[in-house]
């Protein structure tokens, strides 16, 4: 009896082309549109409120002054610019660390060698990343690890906070450039040197305008990632402030201000993603 | 999907969502704020029935430990013994976390501070406490009972719990002389630049008013929470000065321990428990000073929408009964409420120590309390800044 109902129902469905579709996509696309976009939107809208720092309750009244003292206080432009250095730091830092490393492994090794190296760039994600902030913690420490062995540490402050982000998202910035580097030909490297280019002018004619896309690609991650950073800047930040640590402080003493400062980030990485879009590095992605 | 279409999404996502919302308000004033309070009508339990199986407790570091921080400590075992209700405990670190953590409803019962417990109370998010379904409010010290912190209108809100004051913790091999004031962390804060630590709540601003209160008196502050702008600027203008030497803050128990053992903190407030904690690696010693300090009253309080209110008072009773609140006074250090609980002390000389018994001690701490703008310390003629304006200032504080 249940064989020729599920026949049945299979066949209804062969007839029915769109609800098979509806089928398919309903559930990805409920996460996406709820969960994905109707937090975001949630996040918009109670920027918009207000709280009652008594009694921490949330008055649903529209008023756009959360925004207004974003703008007016002083403190939150300078927290905002300094996440933007940092984030562009880190990038930085990054990107100097991950060219050489990810032509190496495209251009130099083996392929055996190479394999090996995708994963050992991918091993520390299998980590917590809260173990690997504290490991950094005992690094940059007085009298820790960087000080017994060099002699000098960072300490604790924004310095380690960049030190830090930028070794947790290097793999991030690896990976799209190595497979940028993996499908650039050799044979363009070596028509280069044949038309008598040393090494910098054909990185710098060949090998960068053909990776630009993954590099950006690359950014995006390490940029938005360090952007919205709350836990590494309380653990190696010493006593200074993100634009995250403010969401993440101010959540409990004023929800609708923590949302409002929250959209910062999103309207910056807006931004970001539709300038680059324009270089077509989206589709490295 | 092209980004017009997204952003048609999102806005018709925004209105379903401020259609629902989040707040329980039916309630629509523009702007919010006090107008002398009323507390919400939330029904008082009647009688106490049998235990639910389960509780979950929201609690101050070291209130309700279950053996996993220390194997010599473990009251929550037995009371699960004892009661059958399965504690789920959760830490929180400041009054801001507890309050916005009870909003969510899912905890039965919480050991609230001064500055916590009216805001609650306010909220609608506790309900009033029924003194005769716990036995040993009987026996809690009488200047803990109907106190401005605990009760409202002659209604108390909970069981007092514990008092005690903050205190100041240095390294005794790098502090040297050994500090008697919080000038330590003040006027002499840049001699440990970098090694100082204060507590990350906004609360932490009625430190510096007290500080300001003997250093500074034409200032006139007569209560640390009670501040004018003017005198609000002034605390503020000595924290920021402090925080050019503020290596790290701490609202979290734990970070400010293995600051402590680690050497990168050398000098700042603390709690008791947390030199216990650190005492055995790290050379810290703490000192009351001598130019007072402020301090915690805590009351366990019933949460309004608790799902398991019988467990929630078995806990409230079994938390101030003698014993136990030996035990956790002894472990957390802080005076018990229950001044049975002296006599079941392991050190019989901590009660004095700590003046448990002692009203007129108690009255010198300044305990935390939630700033409103009616001025707490009677004066009316000028409006006092609230808890948001300290909120902000305080984040301008660390920059």
């Amino acid at each position: 009896v249940t064989g020729s109902r599920a026949t049945r129902g299979a066949a209804y469905l062969h007839r029915h082309p769109r609800l098979r579709l509806a089928g398919v996509l309903g559930a990805p696309l409920m996460w996406l549109g709820v969960v994905y976009v109707g937090s975001l939107a949630a996040l918009l809208v109670s920027s918009l409120w207000v709280q009652d720092s008594f009694t921490s309750e949330v008055f649903r009244t529209w008023t756009l002054a959360n925004f207004r003292d974003l703008v007016s206080e002083p403190l939150y432009r300078t927290v905002l610019l300094r996440t933007l250095v940092m984030a562009v730091l880190v990038t930085l830092v990054d990107l100097v660390l991950a060219l050489p490393i990810a032509f190496f492994m495209a251009k130099v090794a083996k392929p055996r060698t190479a394999r090996l190296l995708v994963v050992a760039c991918l091993m520390p994600l299998w980590a917590s990343y809260l173990v690997k902030a504290y490991a950094w913690r005992l690094l940059v420490i007085d009298n820790g690890v960087l000080d017994s062995t060099f002699g000098a540490s960072p300490g604790f402050g924004i310095p380690a906070a960049v030190l830090t982000l930028s070794y947790l998202w290097l793999p991030y910035m690896i990976l799209p450039i190595y497979s940028g580097l993996d499908r650039l030909p050799d044979s363009l490297l070596e028509a280069s040197e044949d038309c008598g280019a040393r090494p910098w002018r054909t990185f710098v004619s060949v090998v960068w305008p053909s990776i630009l896309p993954s590099v950006i690609a690359g950014s995006i991650f390490t940029f938005s990632l360090t952007l919205g950073d709350y836990i590494t800047i309380k653990i190696v930040g010493g006593a200074s402030q993100m634009l995250g640590s403010l969401v993440y402080d101010q959540q409990s003493l004023d929800l609708p201000l923590a949302a409002a400062i929250a959209t910062f980030s999103v309207v910056v990485m807006g931004v970001y993603l539709v300038l680059v879009r324009r270089t077509g590095a989206l589709d490295q992605l | 999907m092209s980004w017009s279409r997204i952003a048609v999404g999102i806005g018709t996502l925004a209105l379903v969502v401020a259609g629902c919302g989040t707040s329980s308000g039916s309630k629509s004033k523009s702007t919010p704020g006090e107008e002398g309070f009323k507390p919400p009508d939330v029904p008082m339990q009647k009688s106490l029935g049998k235990g639910e199986g389960a509780v979950n407790i929201l609690a101050w570091p070291g209130y309700a430990e279950d053996g996993s921080n220390d194997k010599s400590v473990d009251w929550v075992t037995p009371f699960e013994k004892e009661t059958g209700c399965q504690a789920k405990v959760k830490y929180f670190g400041t009054s801001d976390e507890a309050v916005s953590l009870m909003k969510t409803g899912d905890y039965d019962v919480v050991s609230a501070s001064g500055d916590a417990s009216l805001r609650l109370v306010a909220g609608g998010n506790v309900a009033p406490f029924n003194t005769e379904l716990a036995a040993n409010y009987a026996d809690v010290a009488p200047f803990l009972k109907d106190r401005s912190w605990n009760s409202v209108g002659g209604q108390m809100y909970g069981i007092p719990h514990g008092w005690g004051a903050n205190l100041l913790m240095y390294n005794t091999k790098v502090v040297k002389p050994a500090p008697t004031s919080w000038d330590a962390v003040f006027d002499d804060a840049s001699k440990y630049k970098g090694k100082v630590t204060a507590y990350d709540s906004p609360i932490y601003i009625a430190d510096a008013a007290l500080y300001l209160m003997g250093k500074q008196p034409d200032l006139k502050i007569k209560d640390p929470y009670a501040l004018d702008q003017k005198q609000l600027d002034a605390a503020v203008s000595v924290l920021k000065k402090q925080r050019e030497s503020v290596g790290e803050y701490w609202s979290d128990y734990t970070k400010e321990v293995s600051a402590f053992k680690a050497g990168s903190t050398v000098v700042g407030t603390t709690w008791q428990v947390i030199a216990n904690l650190a005492k055995d690696e790290a050379p810290v010693r703490t000192v009351f000073p001598e130019d007072g300090s402020t301090g915690w009253s805590d009351t366990w309080m019933v949460g309004a929408d608790a799902k398991h209110p019988n467990c929630a008072y078995l806990w409230a009773n079994y938390v101030v009964s003698p014993s136990v609140n030996a035990q956790v006074a002894e472990y957390f250090g802080e005076a018990p409420a229950n001044l049975k609980a002296c006599r079941e002390t392991s050190d019989k000389s901590f009660c004095d120590g700590y003046h448990a018994k002692d009203a007129h001690y108690a009255a010198k701490i300044h305990y935390w309390t939630t700033p409103i703008t009616q001025c707490l310390d009677g004066r009316t003629d000028v409006k006092c800044t609230d808890y948001a304006a300290w909120t902000k200032a305080w984040q301008e504080i660390k920059g």
